[in-house]
């Protein structure tokens, strides 16, 4: 066999096993996102409920809580990246990565300090490699995060927003994730989580006005416990959000990665066959060619 | 009229359906609610836990939850809850061992609260703690 065949068959066959390995990245993360893709469903009642309470006891008059009021000239802005722990997700992590980019320099441009907070090794990666300051990390749980991981992410902000600036606390608390639309869309979406801008609250509530509530115990005391609940169910919501997006990222890089492979296997199969062909020609046209001049010599 | 009770803990609504009475402490106290109730948001107290009876609940059902709220505006219950479990699905002797642990850890705010839940979940169960 010829050396140009050979090379094309070797090609082909590590083109194959790599469109084998995509092939199986792309069928985990189809089967994992029904799951995920549930998940946000089932948390969907917990975050609208939460909302609406959350936005019942914010609307009453003359409620001065830290949460939800604007810090006078406030300086330092945490900014939480929810990024994939790992690869073949296409452009999930970058895209939020610009996103948070672009925030970062914003908030910068109205003099805040900004400090990063970031869940998932592909953005830790990113910001170590810049050698850049991280306030705090957490990692392994973008596919699949539980309840308690979005508590331990919610606590770590809400004991920064309660220290006083001076200390190291922080004033605003920013979200950067992307939003699952459908198999097809996910957004990079910026969402401000504190001071509170309830943005759930398009419509109007049912009967018309905002009713007046009774507070057991207190206004201020349901604010106090329903406010840590709330940032949590925010940053559940983001967290799984993340999570149906990523593993949908996956699966169309993965898909269209193995539809390149196959491409491939397609045209250096032309090519190897060609290259085959070429070789059985000039194989015959050498042995005609001797046979020609064998019998040219023996009629001499 | 009856009331239009939901029961959600963050990862999923546990429960949903008509219901005649519901009973919860607030962190003010025990507290009962009727069809008609004025509007309430409350905050529910530790280790305590939630009856609804009546309507689709039948003989009642019983909740134990852990950093649970309860509001309440036109005839619409809406309990929601960090972690939220029916009676029928705690799980007894889960619970009495995680009540002993947390009994004998010692005495610090943490160990305390799980006291509470583990002895909420065992009130939902139907045994005494």
């Amino acid at each position: 066999m010829g050396a140009q065949v050979r090379v094309y068959r070797r090609r082909i066959r590590s083109v194959r096993a790599t469109a084998k390995i995509t092939r199986a990245f792309e069928l985990i993360a189809a089967s994992r996102m029904i799951k995920a893709q549930q998940r946000v469903a089932a948390s969907t009642p917990y975050a609208e409920a939460i909302t609406r309470a959350v936005s019942a006891v914010a609307s009453q008059s003359g409620i001065d809580h830290p949460l939800t009021t604007k810090h006078e000239n406030a300086t330092r802005a945490a900014v939480l990246l929810i990024t994939s722990d790992r690869g073949l997700a296409g452009a999930y992590s970058s895209n939020v990565l610009k996103e948070g980019e672009s925030l970062t320099a914003h908030l910068r441009a109205s003099g805040f300090e900004v400090l990063p907070y970031i869940v998932g090794r592909k953005g830790l990666a990113y910001y170590r490699f810049r050698d850049r300051f991280i306030a705090d990390e957490w990692s392994g749980f973008s596919e699949s995060p539980s309840y308690a991981n979005a508590k331990d992410v919610a606590d770590t902000l809400i004991a920064a927003f309660n220290t006083p600036t001076d200390d190291g606390g922080i004033d605003e608390i920013h979200v950067v994730y992307t939003q699952f639309i459908s198999m097809l869309t996910q957004t990079p979406v910026i969402r401000r989580i504190l001071p509170l801008e309830v943005e759930e609250t398009t419509e109007a509530p049912a009967g018309g006005a905002i009713l007046s509530y009774e507070f057991e115990p207190g206004a201020e005391g349901v604010l106090d416990a329903l406010l840590p609940r709330y940032v949590e169910a925010r940053v559940y919501n983001a967290l799984l959000q993340g999570a149906a997006s990523e593993l949908a990222a996956r699966r169309r890089a993965c898909k269209s990665a193995t539809d390149n492979a196959e491409e491939l296997i397609k045209t250096y199969t032309r090519l190897a066959n060609a290259a085959r062909q070429a070789d059985i020609t000039q194989e015959i046209s050498e042995i005609v060619g001797g046979a020609d001049a064998l019998a040219a010599s023996g009629s001499e | 009229m009856p009331l239009k009770v939901e029961l959600v803990s963050a990862e999923r609504q546990v429960w949903s359906g008509e219901a005649g009475f519901v009973v919860a402490r607030t962190l003010d106290g025990e507290l009962g609610i009727l069809p008609g109730h004025v509007p309430l948001l409350g905050v529910l107290a530790e280790g305590f836990t939630v009856r609804i009876t009546g309507g689709d609940a039948g003989e009642g059902v019983e909740v134990a939850t852990h950093g649970g709220f309860l509001s309440v505006s036109d005839d619409d219950v809406t309990i929601l809850a960090e972690i939220a479990e029916l009676s029928s699905d705690v799980d007894v002797a889960r619970a009495r061992a995680a009540l002993e642990r947390a009994t004998g850890a010692g005495d610090d705010a943490e160990s305390e609260s799980a006291a509470a839940r583990a002895r909420a979940r065992l009130a939902a169960a139907g045994q005494s703690a």
